[in-house]
């Protein structure tokens, strides 16, 4: 594969969805052609993603250059094991969403169809830019994109209450990637002069760690996505969204976008072993802690099976804001494993939600018609996200429970049995 | 500090402040205008005070005078009055207009039309 | 030949145009006739600027006669920069004035309508070429004048009113400017605004010389519509007709600013500005109050118009936020900042005038469902509020952006904050319209009212090449940037 050809495809992951978006507004008055269209985009940026992946393995460095915006700061990409990690699992679950949703949309006779698929092509888009981000600038950009090209779908509906969901949603988000964020992103170009993110972290020698732990606190709470408490609510506020935007977009893309955020600034903007020097990092733990605690607390109570699933995803973010905070290589390995993990196990059991809802069933303690089945397959797509004897998941955890052990983290230890 | 002699000036700061406080004060839309007049007259005042010379005459050339008063504010002044007198004129013919749509030139009366009309 | 001329042609060519407006009386006529007068004065502005980024500032006198005791017009990159925005906006803005106008005004009063546009035109185009200082306050009326007529055009009667009381206060703004450019004259005896800036230099700091300066700063609020002295703005600007709307929002109180920033940085100097008194921070609190009050009483309003208006206030707090920080980013900010918000506000203001023409009016009622019965507007709308929002990739993320790298250069980090949280406050105003047009559904049936379909492309071409213009100047930074540093450069003397 030459260079040249693997840089357009980098640019085609993101260019395509784009493109797809055009031709779904184009051919929006021909339901059939218009989901070809989205299916054919989303099997296409997945054959893009996984190219992009085995060119990576074999040792090729791909990265790709837009245009400067700003003199220094630049609009470019750059294929990176995270960001690699993180568009796989995104490009191999939008075209079975795109299945999903089809189903899904149909049987309801939902309105706004071709509203609904050139959305989810643009944040589709919003997900391969924050994954392929070179520099904190351009993943500040697709990040926003991800969030106003998601309200128009968590206000699909169009009632009272999905509008008053969407300015929840919309008000929490905004808020912290303006107030917090975009804040946390300057202060770091002052000081350290580039956003490139770099293996080490960006930061000189000798800043000083009050001004790097209030950065650190600034991005933690500016990536709103990653529902650290107490800026969680958007999320299940975003639960009035039809189920496959709930499915694909709030189990996978754009929480995962979240926490993937929150990795990324870890280990390329502060660098593990800044972290570790850092005050802030105890305390933010310990907030993380709490939000796996309280969120499946809280989730224990729902009755309703989406407002549930809702706060379980909180719950599990918090899991990967602690492996990342952990600020040791397992805690990173643990924390992006999870995010395949938990990607794929919580995107069954949403499906399974909008297939109960299909039935009629919304709230837990209802499901009674062909339990049986329904918990085999509910428990299936259950033990992959929860701590059980499935493989994965409990690689993941044994990974943040060894290295908890021998850091006097007590708190996360204790949480981790509590699962 | 010769008192008597900046009276030009103490003239200047009290039509300054009357015409200023007709203005803000006065409800009825044409005094706002007078006030307006009165409050522009002070700055010419100021402009034609600041512009004599002790001792010096009008400044039109004449054989045997060396000493003149400086001409120039005299040139400005001539240029603001005529930008008041347009600035006057419009603001009548806005008063005139406004009488034709509301019936009235009193401010609260008119604001309280709008207020009704909301 | 020509070329050396290009100063004064700049001004004389829409002030001359003016008058001989009467001989065209035919709507349409003289809407061409109108339109070609600001075509040329933007291709003079461009030729302009090109001029002083190639060869310097060029000085040009008046009939000959030299300065300081003539009147000379002196251009350099702040004057050129000015120009080509107030020269674009206004160009963009008349393409849509024909088909607006028709239902706004009786066809017998559009000669004067653009008899009035051509000398406002000419009055901002004189303040921003000239380099004499009494020659700003002369053309300052001249547009001040016909804006009041422009605005008193407006259908409904308020207009009367909201031009009266924009008469009263811009008057009191320019009596003050008066009074300050008589006491600089007092104290130095000239008033060509280079040789003043040496002669104020010498002078110790006396009373006369505070006094110039504490008259003219608050006169040019005045104008410039700084918080408190804002309370002309929002009527003016909702109760005129609309493409009168954008071309003001756009432009007048950025002329305004510019003569601010002349008059402070130029003529007084920077290090006046930052040593003596305390100007920075009385600047810097009236911009915040102004930012977050008006961005607060922007939620609250129904009529979309007066909705930007008030929002309009809050940007000019941005801008002088900009200023009063006093470094040459902060400079750099608040010119961008001048650029970029012409363009978001013109295309929003053009937008309301496509409403204005379909719907008829501009209440938030009435642009309930309109995203499906006018979708090319109302996409618009969202560009130009994403734009003031801040959203990366517009013009107003630029702006934002240098305005929080100058304030944390300064080591404001409370300032930021507020500022913030203006962005916030945009968020809501500007969702309230996006909600309302977007997800309610209209008031009235579709059936019965087939005329509210898409404007017609006369209004819609000038909003979507302001909506690109905002995009690309959001991700092509090069002209703004770079003559903006150009300019911070001429007075900081050091490049940030």
């Amino acid at each position: 594969m030459t260079g040249s050809l693997l840089e357009t495809m980098l640019s085609l992951t993101i260019v395509i969805p784009m493109l797809a978006t055009l031709g779904i507004i184009v051919t929006g008055s021909n339901p059939n052609l218009r989901e070809i269209v989205s299916l054919l985009a989303s099997l296409l940026v997945l054959i893009l993603v996984v190219n992009i992946y085995q060119a990576y393995d074999q040792g090729e460095s791909i990265s790709v250059f837009w245009l400067e915006v700003i003199p220094g700061i630049t609009l470019s990409f750059r294929a990176e094991p995270l960001g690699i990690l993180f568009s796989l699992v995104s490009g191999f679950l939008w075209p079975i969403t795109t299945l999903y949703s089809i189903g899904y949309m149909r049987a309801h006779h939902e309105k706004n169809q071709t509203r609904f698929y050139a959305c989810f092509a643009v944040a589709i888009a919003g997900v391969m830019g924050v994954a392929f981000a070179e520099n904190l600038f351009t993943l500040f950009i697709f990040y926003e994109i991800l969030t106003l090209s998601t309200y128009p779908l968590v206000t699909h509906s169009g009632t009272e209450k999905a509008k008053q969901g969407g300015r929840v949603y919309l008000g929490i988000l905004l808020s912290t990637s303006i107030a917090f964020l975009l804040v946390a992103i300057i202060g770091t170009w002052q000081i350290s002069g580039t956003l490139d993110f770099s293996s080490g972290g960006v930061f000189p020698e000798n800043t000083s760690t009050s001004i790097l732990s209030i950065l650190l606190v600034l991005f933690v709470f500016g990536i709103g996505k990653a529902a650290m408490m107490p800026f969680h609510r958007w999320l299940p506020a975003a639960m009035v969204a039809p189920t496959p935007v709930s499915a694909l977009l709030h189990a996978v893309a754009v929480v995962k976008a979240g926490v993937f955020t929150v990795l990324k600034v870890v280990v390329y903007i502060f660098g593990i072993d800044l972290l570790q020097t850092l005050p802030a990092t105890q305390w933010l733990l310990y907030l993380a802690g709490a939000t796996v605690l309280l969120a499946s607390l809280v989730a224990m109570r729902q009755d309703n099976l989406k407002a549930r699933l809702a706060y379980s995803t909180v719950s599990q973010l918090g899991y990967i804001t602690i492996g990342a905070l952990l600020a040791v290589s397992a805690g990173i390995i643990g924390g992006a494993m999870h995010i395949a993990m938990h990607a794929f196990g919580k995107i069954t059991l949403f499906f399974c939600a909008g297939a109960l809802l299909f039935v009629g069933q919304r709230q837990y303690h209802r499901v009674t018609t062909n339990r049986r089945q329904l918990e085999q397959v509910v428990l299936a797509g259950g033990h992959t996200g929860r701590r059980s004897n499935a493989v994965n998941g409990c690689f993941a955890n044994k990974l943040f429970a060894q290295y908890c052990l021998p850091d006097a983290n007590t708190g996360p230890r204790v949480l981790f049995r509590q699962g | 500090m010769n008192t008597l002699g900046l009276y030009n000036y103490w003239v200047v700061i009290v039509l300054m402040m009357t015409g200023f406080y007709i203005v803000i004060a006065q409800g009825n839309l044409i005094k706002k205008i007078v006030g307006l007049s009165i409050f522009q007259t002070s700055v010419f005042i100021l402009y034609i005070s600041m512009s004599t010379v002790s001792g010096g005459s009008a400044p039109i050339l004449k054989e045997g005078i060396s000493l003149y008063s400086n001409p120039l504010p005299h040139v400005l002044i001539l240029t603001a009055i005529v930008v008041g007198i347009a600035t006057t004129a419009l603001g009548l013919a806005l008063v005139v207009r406004i009488k034709e749509a509301y019936g009235s030139i009193e401010e609260d009366v008119i604001h309280d039309k709008d207020e009704k009309e909301c | 030949m020509l070329a050396t001329h290009l100063p004064v042609l700049q001004v004389i060519i829409p002030l001359l145009a003016a008058p001989l407006c009467v001989l065209l009386q035919h709507p349409r006529m003289v809407w061409y006739f109108a339109l070609l007068v600001s075509a040329a004065a933007f291709v003079t502005s461009v030729l302009l600027l090109q001029q002083v980024l190639e060869t310097g500032e060029i000085s040009y006198a008046l009939g000959g006669w030299a300065a300081p005791w003539g009147i000379e017009y002196f251009i350099d990159s702040l004057n050129a920069y000015l120009l080509l925005i107030v020269t674009s906006i206004s160009t963009i803005v008349l393409l849509a004035a024909q088909t607006s106008l028709a239902k706004e005004l009786p066809d017998d009063r559009h000669t004067f309508f653009y008899i009035a546009y051509l000398l406002c035109l000419a009055g901002l185009l004189g303040i921003v070429a000239t380099g004499d200082a009494f020659n700003v306050f002369v053309f300052l009326e001249i547009s001040s004048l016909s804006s009041y007529a422009l605005i008193a055009l407006g259908k409904s009667r308020k207009a009367l009113i909201a031009s009266y009381q924009y008469l009263i206060m811009g008057t009191i703004g320019a009596t003050f400017i008066l009074i300050g450019i008589g006491l600089m004259y007092m104290a130095t005896g000239t008033l060509n605004m280079q040789d003043l800036a040496l002669r104020l230099a010498d002078i110790p700091e006396s009373r006369t010389v505070y006094a110039a300066f504490a008259f003219f700063i608050v006169g040019v609020c005045i104008k410039l519509a700084l918080f408190p002295l804002h309370q002309w703005l929002p009527n003016a600007y909702a109760y005129a007709p609309s493409v009168v709307t954008a071309f003001l929002a756009a432009t007048a109180t950025k002329v305004a600013i510019y003569v601010l920033i002349r008059f402070m940085f130029t003529i007084f100097g920077v290090d006046f500005f930052t040593t003596t008194g305390p100007w920075q921070n009385m600047l810097l609190v009236l911009a915040l109050f102004g930012i977050l009050t008006a961005s607060t009483v922007a939620i609250y309003q129904n009529n979309v118009k007066r909705l930007f208006a008030y929002s309009s206030v809050a940007q000019i707090g941005y801008m002088i936020l900009g200023f009063s920080i006093g470094t040459a980013g902060g400079l750099i900010a608040t010119l961008l900042h001048l650029f970029n918000h012409a363009l978001m506000k013109g295309a929003l203001f053009m937008a309301l005038a496509a409403v204005t023409y379909r719907v008829g009016s501009v209440e938030l009622e009435s642009f309930r469902g309109l995203g499906k019965r006018m979708p090319w507007t109302m996409a618009s709308i969202v560009a130009g509020g994403l734009s003031l929002i801040g959203v990366p990739l517009t013009v107003g993320f630029i702006s934002k952006w240098y305005l929080i790298v100058a304030l944390l250069e300064k080591g404001w980090w409370f300032v930021v904050g507020l500022i913030l949280l203006g962005s916030l406050l945009a968020v809501i105003y500007v969702w309230r319209i996006l909600e309302a047009a977007y997800f309610s559904p209209p008031e009235n049936n579709p059936d019965e009212t087939p005329e509210i379909r898409e404007a017609p492309l006369s209004i819609l071409l000038p909003v979507w090449i302001l909506v690109f213009a905002n995009l690309y100047f959001g991700i092509d930074t090069r002209l703004t940037v770079d003559v903006s540093r150009l300019i911070a450069q001429g007075f900081f003397g050091v490049s940030p």
